[in-house]
């Protein structure tokens, strides 16, 4: 034990910072927490015990205008709920939340909502996030209604329009009326982002946005997507649990293992060089199309732990192959080791060395095995 | 270890407004060992296909014609009290799309299993709990988990053991339907190596029903594309994939991008599938298909051999002329 502490006393100053992304930063989320609070037991109770489910736990990242950040993931490692911290959506334990150079952390209610014009959600399932009551023009005007922005029903109308053509559900009077039942899911996805567009807000959040949707035409909605941020200088933030969509479709990427950042880099640069354990492991799960490049089956061994009880120090330290005392007892911060390429681990070097190693053998085997 | 073979197998779904045509003249054959792909959208048939293989139909979905032979044997000729006792789960066994879910929360994994043997074979229970450990430990389970509950399995223990269900009565043909769609990266790999090591140490053949390209690229030796409950593309993996030749096959390779590939646009078909009570004429495909011409809006295309391998296409512009095709796909800007 004294040995690991003077190691860790002997290794130089690394500080733990925020990502940074494109110039024009709109959004800045530190040190984000999120801890949800379980029922407790008598035994708990009488000890003064509170256990909490620690979500998220320590994430920071900047989004720029006209930029696309993937959050990425496994279910359950704190994506989606980093994704409602951000619109607030659920209050943040601790931390911040910095939108267009305010802090929004502590906003009242009221000022809330008026800021939620510029920040909006789209959420995965088009079936369960509208009301099926409601025509599409209904849903998609809500937004403004609560926001007390259509002052007439021509206005209303002309902006629906608008948005439902930025979305290209044209013509627009043959959907305007429809009901959700009667709309494909490629299309009811497309009138979740026109109520989200028709506020015209700067930043956007949407959760697994295309995961419902068919292969065929989920590349509709994403380019939908890029449009908008390319043209209008939209601010989005991406999450998804496909690291090979995310590798497409993002500028940046964050990959998030219980409730943390372990790699934080620009999409080209974390799947030509992963850093991280994690981050890798992920990589050779991901399957590829093409049948000449047989699947690496070298996963991570164990099951996610508990986020109620996650494991000290690093948290993948049970089951990374890297693992030492170190990471069982420090936490390694997040730290830039490469112009833009964030990244907590204690072994980095290792690592590194480790997976071009694999990816070198790799090929190899491939041949002997064709040939 | 017998062949099976489906011959021009046609199933229709009775509604009011007429019959559906889920399955629409469907013909391959899987070799013993070998496995088959089939990739489409959701509604072109493919889950229907694997129901009708089982003749797990619901009460409107009907089998109009052609014939399914396992070993040369017709299974769609045969009596259903024949067809329960010496086939379903004997011969062919299937995984159902999000089956890990239908455990029975209150059982043990391991009674489930047990059931399931002692349903269909005449053997004592202590003979089919240790086949049941056997399984469990096939599919990478360790045994001592018999007694546990599902809500003591994670994701991907949970389908495995319903893998090692299907093979609870030794069967020579696993059809599965999306049996890692619900299952994160690590958890799909897993139950892909189990699948993987079970082909090897059983000579199972493997019917794989998925709308995941990568999936079926990785484990299928065969795939067959269908759309709108007809078989439009059919070949060795690596000719589907490197060498699409229908202009959908070609969109879907493109709408699913390698990761390791450079970053490209991430492409879409236009339009939606079409309802399949009332499909278009001609090529069912021509209405979304950028390369369309009058031929295609009239006649039917078959599916005909393109030279190579076993490789087929129902395409007009495909098959005749694959040197012009071949250019003009290449070139397709989907929108």
């Amino acid at each position: 034990m004294t040995n690991v502490n003077a190691t860790i006393n002997a290794l130089p100053a690394l500080q733990a910072g925020t990502p940074t992304g494109g110039a024009d930063v709109l959004l800045k989320a530190q040190d984000l927490v999120k801890h949800f609070p379980l029922r407790r037991s008598l035994g708990q109770v009488l000890k003064g015990q509170r256990p909490v489910v620690r979500a998220v736990d320590g994430v920071s990242f900047q989004v720029g205008r006209g930029e696309i950040l993937g959050l990425v993931g496994e279910s359950g490692c704190g994506k989606t709920t980093t994704g409602r911290l951000l619109l607030r959506l659920e209050e943040p334990t601790a931390g911040r939340i910095i939108f267009d150079g305010q802090d929004i952390t502590r906003l009242a209610p009221a000022e809330m909502r008026q800021l939620r014009r510029r920040m909006q959600m789209v959420f995965q399932d088009p079936y369960d996030s509208m009301n099926p009551n409601m025509d599409v023009f209904h849903i998609v005007a809500e937004p403004m209604v609560i926001q007390g922005l259509a002052k007439s029903r021509e206005e209303a109308e002309e902006r629906v329009a608008q948005a439902l053509a930025d979305v290209e559900l044209v013509p627009v009077e043959e959907f305007m009326f429809r009901y959700p039942r009667e709309l494909s899911g490629g299309q009811r996805q497309r009138v979740a982002i026109a109520r989200a567009l028709v506020l015209r807000p700067d930043l956007l959040v949407a959760d697994e946005p295309v995961s419902m949707l068919d292969v065929s035409i989920r590349g509709g909605v994403l380019q939908i997507l890029m449009r908008l941020v390319q043209e209008r200088g939209l601010a989005l933030v991406f999450i998804t649990h496909d690291l090979a969509l995310a590798r497409h479709f993002c500028d940046r990427i964050a990959v998030m293992y219980l409730g943390r950042v372990v790699e934080h880099a620009a999409a080209d640069a974390l799947v030509r060089r992963p850093s991280h354990p994690y981050t890798q492991a992920l990589m050779r799960a991901v399957l590829s199309t093409d049948p000449r490049r047989k699947p690496n089956d070298t996963g991570l061994p164990g099951e996610l732990p508990n986020p109620v009880n996650p494991p000290a120090g690093c948290r993948l330290h049970p089951r990374c192959p890297l693992a030492s005392e170190l990471c069982r007892c420090q936490t390694p911060p997040l730290v830039e080791r490469a112009p833009g390429h964030w990244v907590a681990c204690h072994h980095v070097e290792r690592a590194l060395q480790e997976h071009f190693l694999a990816a070198s053998a790799g090929p190899a085997v491939k041949e002997v095995i064709i040939g | 270890m017998a062949e099976l073979e489906v011959r021009n197998l046609t199933m229709h779904y009775r509604t009011r407004k007429g019959p559906v045509r889920a399955v629409d003249g469907v013909s391959f054959t899987l070799a013993p060992g070998k496995a088959l792909g089939i990739v489409g959208e959701s509604g072109c048939g493919k889950s229907s296909l694997g129901l009708t293989l089982l003749r797990l139909l619901p009460p409107s979905g009907h089998v109009v014609g052609g014939s399914v032979r396992l070993g040369g044997v017709d299974l769609l000729a045969m009596d259903e009290e024949t067809f329960r006792k010496e086939v379903r789960w004997k011969r062919i066994a299937m995984v159902f799309q999000g089956a890990m879910n239908a455990l029975n929360p209150v059982l043990t994994v391991g009674q489930q299993i047990t059931e399931a043997i002692l349903a269909h074979e005449r053997v004592s229970r202590d003979v089919a709990v240790q086949r049941v450990k056997d399984l469990l430990a096939l599919v990478g389970i360790n045994p001592d988990r018999w007694g546990q509950y599902p809500h003591q399995f994670s994701g991907g223990m949970k389908q495995r053991a319903i893998i090692a269900m299907a093979l609870a009565c030794n069967p020579e043909v696993v059809i599965a339907d999306e049996p890692t769609t619900a299952l994160d990266v690590m958890m799909q790999s897993q139950v892909l190596n189990a699948i993987a090591d079970l082909r090897r140490q059983l000579g199972l053949s493997l019917i794989l029903v998925s709308h995941d390209l990568s999936v079926v690229a990785q484990t299928c030796d065969e795939v067959a594309v269908m759309y709108a409950g007809k078989i439009v593309e059919y070949g060795p993996v690596e000719e589907i994939f490197l060498h699409p030749q229908h202009p959908y096959t070609l969109g879907l390779v493109q709408a699913f991008p390698d990761i390791h590939a450079d970053r490209v646009t991430i492409v879409s078909i236009p339009g939606t599938p079409p309802h399949l009570l009332n499909p278009p004429g001609g090529c069912r495909f021509h209405p979304r298909c950028p390369l369309a011409t009058d031929a295609c809006r009239t006649w039917e295309p078959e599916l005909v051999a393109t030279g190579a391998s076993s490789h087929r296409v129902a395409c007009h512009l495909a098959a005749p002329s694959r040197a012009v095709a071949g250019g003009a796909l290449t070139e397709v800007s989907w929108a």
